[in-house]
């Protein structure tokens, strides 16, 4: 047991070690979602003016976008680096190591969550200096947590990718893939200003629940636990569903 | 001069192929624009009710050339992406020993990028056409903003080979897309640039890709080709390929001077 966390914590450490060591390839996942942010709120500001639109504050009502993509990248970034220790044969060397083979991945995905923090870090001040405003503290602690875990969703996404296609080259595919699941729900507008069609799409896809969960802490709503609870089940749904796949794909990698 | 246009074609189709044969290197270029002409028309869609907002027949006529050119720009990055593998794989240094100028291997990538950003254009037209977007000015409309994205295509596939060659790495040029939506948040792309906040609005009107999207438009929403909106279109495309291709063989004179 302790060799197992004593793995995960190594693994974890070196998830962030890119980071610090080849920060040119980390910076743009960083800055990303601060850039698109302020992208949005710049090209789609205003929509605020649209009759029924729920805030007039739009920095604030898209900044809960800006932490789910830092999250989804940073979780890419783990799918892409295990590509590359496929590719390379480096996973092969650590399945020698004397440690139960899925320590092996749970350290690595684990570490999205540490890492996501920088981006989210970034956009929250940024944001905040252009004018965001937060509802209360408790509830922005409660939304930095549900970025960590999302990016556990995003780095499982990213590893199960990775391991079915061993190659670096699905990495485009692993952060477009998340990239689309935060946009096509309530990104942009409430879920009733939307198109009835997106608003179908948005009823349907799990992280329209988690990016509201996450908005709770920058847009006043009238009951905060209706917007909670959907958002916490959809979000260890959207966990467990994904490392049953990663599960199943790792076994078959070793069998193979 | 027939023989190195005729290998500036090989590496166009083997860019072309190369993207067309590994589908995850297309997804920048076709999922993420798809993803936002949903999110955008979805969510927009009522904008056209804006005081400000120029007379549309509807919100995706006004889109779906933004989505075009978010398309032909993000075609850099398979392509930039690529390019990276062949420096990594050293398929760039067993081309720099064939009797061709080296310069050439640059120029077939950037045309191969300016072919996937054309296609990626007439894809993304016909879905527009699908989905109720007329071209006003008929299919030579079409075919000019088929061309000018191509052109702006090639023109921003610079840039993506300037950091492939220079960094060898693919990473660091999949990492650079966030910089193409800077640009065009920047620009009357996705919203009308009376509409956007300052400093946003002063900045569009100086942005290239304003000009381009607005050449783009043009065909789409006029009954007749406006030739000084394409001139200005094309004059962006000018001022983009300087800046990208010019980088790209800067990059690559300075990669093959340090391996002398």
């Amino acid at each position: 047991m302790i060799t197992e966390a004593r793995a995960v914590w190594l693994l974890m450490r070196r998830g962030l070690n890119e980071v610090l060591r080849v920060p040119g390839a980390a910076i743009p996942g960083i800055l990303a979602p601060t850039i698109f942010v302020l992208g949005f709120s710049v090209a789609f500001g205003g929509l605020a003016g649209l009759a029924g639109f729920t805030t007039d504050d739009y920095v604030s009502f898209v900044l809960p976008v800006g932490l789910l993509q830092g999250a989804g990248f940073s979780g890419g970034a783990i799918g892409v680096n295990l590509a590359r220790d496929l590719e390379m044969g480096r996973f092969d060397r650590l399945l020698l190591s004397p440690t139960s083979r899925p320590s092996l991945l749970v350290g690595t995905i684990l570490s999205a969550s540490l890492r996501a923090m920088l981006p989210a870090g970034l956009v929250l001040i940024v944001a905040l200096v252009a004018g965001a405003s937060i509802t209360n503290v408790p509830l922005l602690v409660l939304a930095m947590i549900i970025t960590a875990l999302f990016a556990i969703v995003a780095a499982l996404y990213g590893v199960s990718l990775a391991l079915n296609l061993q190659t670096q080259s699905a990495a485009p595919l692993m952060q477009a893939g998340m990239f689309a699941v935060v946009l096509i729900s309530s990104s942009y507008a409430a879920r009733p200003q939307l198109a009835p069609w997106l608003e179908t799409i948005a009823n349907i896809n799990p992280v329209t629940y988690v990016l509201e969960l996450t908005r709770l802490a920058f847009v006043d709503h009238e009951d905060v636990w209706s917007a909670i609870w959907p958002g916490v089940v959809a979000l260890l749904g959207l966990i467990l569903a994904l490392a049953v796949v990663v599960a199943l794909s790792l076994r078959r990698v070793i069998t193979e | 001069m027939t023989a190195e246009l005729r290998v500036v074609w090989l590496l166009a189709i083997r860019s072309v192929r190369q993207a067309l044969r590994r589908p995850q290197m297309l997804a920048p270029v076709l999922l993420l624009p798809s993803v936002f002409l949903v999110a955008n028309t979805g969510a927009a869609g009522r904008a056209p009710s804006l005081p400000g907002f120029p007379p549309v027949p509807a919100f995706l006529d006004f889109e779906l050339p933004g989505i075009i050119l978010l398309a032909s720009t993000l075609a850099a990055v398979p392509g930039g992406s690529a390019l990276a593998l062949d420096v990594e794989r050293g398929f760039l240094d067993r081309f720099f020993a064939a009797p061709m100028p080296r310069a050439i291997a640059v120029t077939g990538r950037l045309a191969g990028i300016g072919l996937v950003g054309a296609l990626a254009a007439l894809a993304f037209l016909i879905v527009g056409l699908v989905f109720g977007t007329q071209v006003q000015s008929g299919p030579l409309g079409a075919v000019v903003v088929v061309v000018l994205a191509g052109l702006t295509a090639a023109a921003f596939g610079g840039l993506g080979a300037a950091i492939a060659i220079g960094t060898g790495q693919a990473s660091y040029v999949t990492g650079s897309f966030p910089l193409v939506f800077l640009l065009l948040f920047f620009s009357s792309a996705f919203f009308p640039t009376e509409l956007l906040r300052e400093p946003a609005a002063a900045i569009a009107t100086g942005n290239p890709l304003t000009w381009i999207v607005d050449g783009l438009r043009s065909p789409i929403l006029n009954s007749s080709i406006q030739l000084d909106t394409t001139a200005a279109a094309l004059g962006g495309v000018g001022i983009l390929g300087l800046i990208g291709v010019g980088s790209a063989y800067l990059a690559l004179q300075r990669r093959l001077e340090a391996s002398r």
